[in-house]
């Protein structure tokens, strides 16, 4: 049996869907399911979230004292004090996990496998490579701890399950005060999260300013989608970079994606290939994004969007 | 501060698009252009605006790989790095395996800050700076779209999922660069003379004594599947329509 310690991913009180989607790769390793260790302070609601998810034998609380800042210098030593009871360390390939998991295996003399995008054996991993135009399949040899960074996109969420046991732990590791956590700046929006919308309405640099963006989150309102937005749209200043989605912002795989204004460059592609249904609406018809839309519209965008908001009723 | 070392990866330039060989050993990298990864040229690029704003006197550029990495290192020498290290192997190393070996470099130069960029965009691993900075026993910033040095520490804002983190590190340190921290100089014909007069220094792999062992088995490789034909819609209605058939409820 494969033991498996999944990395928690939480914004201090609720477990992001991340970690339930790192999960469903765990269980595919091992069907009998992974400890899932959350470090949070200690009135967190994260680690009795995470109990809830299916797959989950047990959650591992360590209870911090800073609840603000997820730090990679923190945190890896901590893991490295509890990884010698695995087999097996997985963390979501988001911001979070990117940061820290590379410090941890390089403190355990481990190679890492970056995005696991499919388990096809319970050593063997397939990932992408030159911005998803290849993918290659890597084993980890036996005796090794598999150390890996799980693709968000390529997984679906667990349900939730019967609950699991929370244990509240204390690990002995020696923590460095050389990095400190300032603050987080964040746009604050109470439309759902890019990363786990069912819909997401996304504009490029054809919206052509903030302003005109307010018509697309207006019409995301009215649809209950996330707004995401290209590389061109974040370096003109149109949205904040929380916003961008590709290679380089986020990684997505929404039922539908709708791309307004966008004329597709391969690094954004490369953050939408898992969506369900691909919509592009440009007016340049020769734009790429058409290439892999499934529904394509050729025209003006705005009236596009009212249109829509009209159909819709 | 008084050295930066700058961290430079060579490969395919990020325009050519790549091609799975036939029988899945690999990907056709034979008689591509090669150029820095886009990452590594920003973070060179910061090492040359710390100094201009009188942060450090000396950049060092550092890339691991074969004898021709060196039109990279000339390329970095031009931008306005001062000297360059190649450490010659004509094996891929891993990111632990380059991590180990940038190391050794860095336990013999002691800079006060290592950059490098926060992924290569041909293994897309992201994993190579945090390693040096773990086994370095320093702080690292990942994903930085501002860096500010001020004494011995450098504030720096990540760009991260949830907006743009600002986190303070102790120096030395190492930061990993994302693309909206700065936009690359252009190199002009006299710098480019003036490089061929600066130093690549070339060491061994072996002489550092790094343990480079590859770890992972590569299996295959392959092309992704591409997605089905599209169909393209007169007006808003058809839309509309198209989607409800997928499912959309909205």
């Amino acid at each position: 049996m494969t033991r498996i310690l999944v990395i928690a991913e939480h914004d201090g009180q609720h477990i992001q869907q991340s970690t339930a989607r790192c999960l469903n790769c765990a269980v595919q390793i091992e069907a009998a399911g992974a400890d899932v260790v959350v470090f949070a302070a200690a009135d967190s609601s994260a680690a009795a979230e995470a109990a809830k998810l299916s797959g989950v034998k047990r959650v591992l609380l360590v209870a911090q004292k800073d609840k603000i800042a997820a730090l990679a210098a923190v945190l890896a030593p901590q893991i490295v004090a509890l990884a010698a009871g695995y087999d097996c360390i997985l963390a979501p390939s988001t911001t979070f996990g990117r940061d820290l998991l590379p410090r941890v295996a390089a403190l355990l003399g481990c190679a890492q496998i970056s995005d696991i995008m499919a388990v096809i054996g319970p050593r063997s991993f397939k990932r992408p490579i030159y911005a998803g135009n290849a993918i290659v399949t890597v084993e980890v040899p036996e005796g090794q701890q598999i150390i890996g960074t799980v693709r968000s996109a390529s997984f679906k969420p667990v349900e939730n399950g019967a609950e699991a046991p929370v244990e509240a732990i204390s690990v002995s590791a020696e923590l460095p005060a050389h990095t400190r956590f300032i603050e987080l700046q964040s746009g604050s929006s109470d439309r759902p999260d890019l990363q786990s919308a069912k819909i997401v309405l996304s504009g490029g640099r054809g919206v052509g300013s903030a302003e005109n963006f307010k018509q697309l989150y207006a019409l995301a309102d009215r649809m209950g989608a996330a707004v995401g937005a290209s590389r061109a749209a974040v370096d003109a200043g149109f949205v904040p970079n929380e916003m961008q989605v590709g290679q380089t912002g986020k990684i997505i795989a929404p039922d539908f994606y709708l791309a307004f204004g966008i004329s597709g460059a391969i690094q954004h592609l490369t953050g939408i290939k898992d969506a369900g249904t691909i919509v592009a609406i440009n007016k340049d018809a020769e734009a790429p994004i058409f290439e892999i839309a499934d529904i394509g519209l050729v025209g003006d965008l705005f009236t596009a969007i009212e249109e829509i908001s009209k159909q819709l009723g | 501060m008084h050295k930066i070392i700058v961290c430079l990866k060579r490969v395919v330039d990020y325009n050519v698009r790549i091609r799975v060989k036939p029988d899945g050993s690999g990907v056709i990298t034979e008689g591509l252009k090669m150029s820095i990864n886009p990452f590594d040229e920003i973070a060179l690029e910061e090492a040359l605006r710390i100094r201009e704003k009188g942060g450090a006197a000396e950049i060092i550029a550092v890339s691991i790989g074969p004898d021709d990495c060196q039109q990279q290192l000339r390329t970095a020498l031009a931008m306005g790095a001062d000297r360059a290290i190649l450490v010659q192997t004509s094996t891929e190393l891993e990111p632990l395996g380059a991590a180990r070996t940038l190391l050794k470099i860095v336990e013999r130069e002691q800079p006060d800050l290592v950059l490098l960029g926060k992924q290569a965009i041909d293994d897309d691993c992201s994993q190579t700076g945090q390693m040096l900075a773990a086994l370095w026993g320093r702080p690292q910033a990942t994903f930085a779209s501002k860096v500010e040095i001020k004494d011995q520490a450098a504030r720096v804002t990540r760009e991260v999922d949830a907006g743009l983190e600002v986190i303070e590190v102790d120096l030395p340190a190492v930061i990993t660069t994302d693309l909206r921290l700065n936009e690359p100089r252009y190199v002009k014909l006299p710098d480019i003379m003036k490089a061929k007069k600066k130093p690549i220094e070339t060491l061994a792999l072996e002489s550092l004594g790094a343990d480079t062992t590859i770890k992972l088995r590569t299996l295959h490789h392959e092309t992704p599947a591409p997605r089905g034909k599209g169909i393209v819609v007169k007006d808003v209605a058809q839309l509309i329509t198209a989607l409800r058939e997928r499912g959309l409820s909205a």
